[in-house]
């Protein structure tokens, strides 16, 4: 009687996970926004403006705005229709 | 922010290859490897020759990402496309997937090996510390993490090439189309779905 509960018991832990080995998981990957999907790397804006060459962006380093607006300054002075100005 | 963005106006053009070699200096891209390309159509015919510089054009839905079996790809803030070589197998998957033909493979040896992709960065390197040399030696510059726009836009003699945020490199070209009044149907519905004079002949008509 005792090997036969388990013999049912082992049956049913295979039973378990072999129908576990047909179940799906999901593939397809979720981007989440500034997640950068696990790669270690680090924002612009948190290195240091200082340790640049030849630049003129000055930026605070790690505020992401103070970052934007010198970039964009930058971007803006591709224009010759600004730099005439 | 918007999405950083590259833009080449073909009007402008001159086909100098200057963001092709600023590219190279900056990253010192090796031999064989072309992160960035000039291509021209209408070779030689007065008029009708048109030169655009194509790169990585770090696509909003980047179809690299999607069929690389590592997932070694990532898209920062800026939205730039970036990868991780650790993680590349250098099956070249991406450059099946890219219409860019930007995914570069270096050839080592005498029977052609296929070494770990490179593609352009956005010169924004990659994932491993900002401005270190490890991130220089296997990504190139990160000119992102100076202040700086990518070198072969900021190079550009003509202005042709622009690159930076999506919206504002918009706004220059629309003013510069605006300003010498052509240019506009180089880029938009018309090249794309044709122009309303020209409609496309119904399915089954007979000319």
């Amino acid at each position: 009687m005792t090997a036969r509960k388990l013999l049912l018991a082992l049956a049913a832990l295979f039973f378990a996970l072999g129908l576990g080995a047909c179940g799906e998981r999901e593939q397809v990957i979720v981007y989440k926004q500034g997640k950068y999907q696990g790669k270690p790397d680090s924002k612009p804006w948190d290195s240091d403006p200082a340790a640049s060459l030849y630049t003129t962006s000055k930026w605070t380093k790690g505020d992401q705005t103070s970052w934007e607006a010198a970039v964009k300054t930058r971007n803006l002075y591709q224009s010759e229709y600004t730099r005439a100005k | 922010m918007a999405r950083m963005k590259f833009l080449c106006d073909a009007e402008r053009c001159i086909e100098c290859n200057g963001c092709v070699t600023a590219c190279k200096q900056e990253n010192e891209v090796p031999w064989g490897v072309n992160r960035r390309r000039v291509v021209t159509i209408n070779d030689g015919i007065v008029g009708a020759e048109k030169s655009i510089s194509v790169a990585c054009m770090h696509c909003s839905d980047a179809p690299c990402m999607a069929v690389c079996p590592v997932d070694c790809f990532y898209r920062t803030d800026e939205g730039v496309v970036l990868h991780d070589k650790d993680l590349c197998i250098g099956c070249g998957y991406c450059f099946y997937a890219c219409p860019f033909g930007a995914p570069q493979f270096p050839q080592a040896g005498a029977f052609g090996l296929r070494g770990k992709m490179d593609k352009c960065t956005f010169c924004a390197g990659g994932p491993e510390k900002d401005l270190s040399k490890e991130e220089f030696a296997k990504y190139g510059s990160n000119r992102l993490a100076q202040g700086k726009l990518p070198a072969c836009a900021e190079m550009c003699s003509t202005k042709a090439l622009l690159g930076g945020d999506g919206d504002i490199i918009a706004d220059i070209y629309r003013e510069r189309v605006l300003k010498r009044g052509k240019g506009s149907e180089v880029w938009g519905w018309g090249t794309a779905y044709g122009k309303p004079d020209q409609r496309a002949a119904p399915a089954g008509a007979k000319s």
